[in-house]
């Protein structure tokens, strides 16, 4: 059906199609605004404020992406989409004047990601939405990259707050990175370590048992 | 058919499901953000309630379109179609969280194998599916017959020496009470808390995995 079929076979989730993607999914959950130009039969439950039993055309819905993919496509369209407001122009231009201040994170949280979902809707619009997520990345990547490889033991929650995820993954790839010299230089390195996943089931044990 | 807002969700189920509404509604994913990390490094009760509404749900859409495709192909009837495609796409979308749900609840489980051991802990394994725990014992066995596989004599441990080795000995200091071990070369030393030891690198790496002794370095 979809391109992100096809690539059940490939070995790297992550980077390609991610059907199995826990990040994708809830990333195409996202509602856009849809119009309906053609009436659905038997399906007006999905909006409580309908009164028939079906949608009649010209309805005005919200539907979340996968949804809105499925019935917008080339072939015949059933319903038509506007843009999420926050890839509308008037958002734009506050990215263009200065996208560091921006909180991605209230605005996404899969704000990149969403957005390039957003571009298979061949919207009249898409070619500066595309231009516009490259740029507002461009101009938030270095003080991400800034942070993420000098900030070392500090309390970065208030930066970390803003960020989407991709832009959260990369911040903390960075943090990894610095430790892992950090610890290198220290000879920590060599020091055989109790397994995270035992830590973190200890952690619980112990609320567990302060809680009883 | 029933609203599924569940939490599909590595970490899953933040709350138990509410109950399902008695109005038809079609498949709604609400995910919820364990709170800490991206990814729970436990993990939660397996969501089998919430995996059998949405196999309900899948079922009651499926039903539902059978019907609206015989009604198609009997009087051609072309408006029935975005309803089934409606309802496809909700399908599809359900199947997709379930596999999403499956799989990535089994890499953790495969995850788990070399963290905690071929054993797991109890409580642990109570959050698990019986599938789940067949899952586990399975790759368990494979990762042992491959391990077996790899040298003529003896085979490899590939969950040894995750870390470069720098010697054969190293010193390790019990933070709990373990009881008796037995090292290789036949002797019986008593695992008990503060004490420190002088040991085979190869055998006491587990246990420090365990979190049962600390590797002191100098």
């Amino acid at each position: 059906m979809s391109s992100s079929h096809d690539s059940r076979g490939s070995q790297n989730f992550e980077a390609t199609g991610d059907y199995f993607s826990l990040d994708d999914i809830l990333a195409t959950q996202e509602r856009i605004p849809c119009t309906f130009q053609t009436e659905v039969l038997n399906l007006g439950y999905i909006d409580p404020s309908l009164d028939s039993s079906n949608i009649p055309k010209g309805t005005k819905l919200e539907l979340p992406f996968w949804l809105a993919k499925a019935l917008c496509s080339r072939r015949k369209q059933c319903v038509t989409i506007d843009l999420p407001k926050h890839y509308k122009e008037v958002y734009r231009d506050v990215f263009n004047a200065d996208a560091n201040v921006v909180d991605l994170h209230k605005l996404g949280p899969y704000f990149y990601r969403f957005g390039s979902h957003l571009l298979h809707f061949e919207h009249p619009e898409s070619p500066d939405i595309a231009k516009s997520l490259l740029k507002v990345f461009q101009a938030r990547f270095r003080d991400i990259m800034d942070a993420s490889q000098n900030a070392y033991d500090q309390d970065m929650s208030k930066m970390t707050e803003k960020l989407d995820e991709m832009e959260k993954v990369i911040f903390f790839h960075g943090q990894k990175g610095l430790k892992d010299l950090q610890m290198w230089e220290t000879r920590e390195g060599e020091k055989i370590k109790i397994s995270e996943m035992v830590i973190n089931h200890r952690k619980r044990k112990r609320t567990h048992l302060d809680e009883s | 058919m029933s609203l599924i807002r569940h939490s599909l969700y590595v970490g899953v189920v933040e709350k138990p499901p509410p109950p399902p509404l008695t109005e038809e509604q079609y498949g709604e994913m609400e995910p919820k953000y364990p709170e800490g990390g991206h990814y729970l490094s436990v993990l939660r009760p397996h969501g089998d309630d919430c995996v059998r509404q949405v196999f309900e749900e899948m079922r009651a859409l499926f039903e539902q379109n059978q019907q609206d495709v015989e009604k198609a192909l009997d009087g051609a009837q072309a408006e029935m179609f975005p309803g089934i495609r409606m309802r496809h796409a909700a399908l599809e979308r359900n199947k997709r969280c379930v596999l999403a749900y499956v799989y990535n609840r089994l890499q953790k489980i495969a995850q788990m194998r070399w963290e905690f051991g071929s054993v797991l802990p109890a409580d642990i394994k109570y959050n698990l599916a019986e599938q789940e725990v067949q899952w586990f014992i399975k790759y368990t066995k494979c990762l042992a017959t491959y391990m077996r596989s790899v040298r003529a004599e003896g085979g490899l441990d590939l969950t040894q020496d995750l870390k470069p080795p720098k010697s054969l000995y190293i010193e390790v200091r019990c933070l709990m009470d373990h009881g008796e071990f037995e090292t290789q070369d036949g002797g019986v030393i008593l695992l008990k808390k503060n004490s420190q030891h002088f040991l085979l690198r190869s055998e006491c790496e587990h246990l420090i995995r365990q979190g049962v002794l600390e590797h002191s370095v100098h």
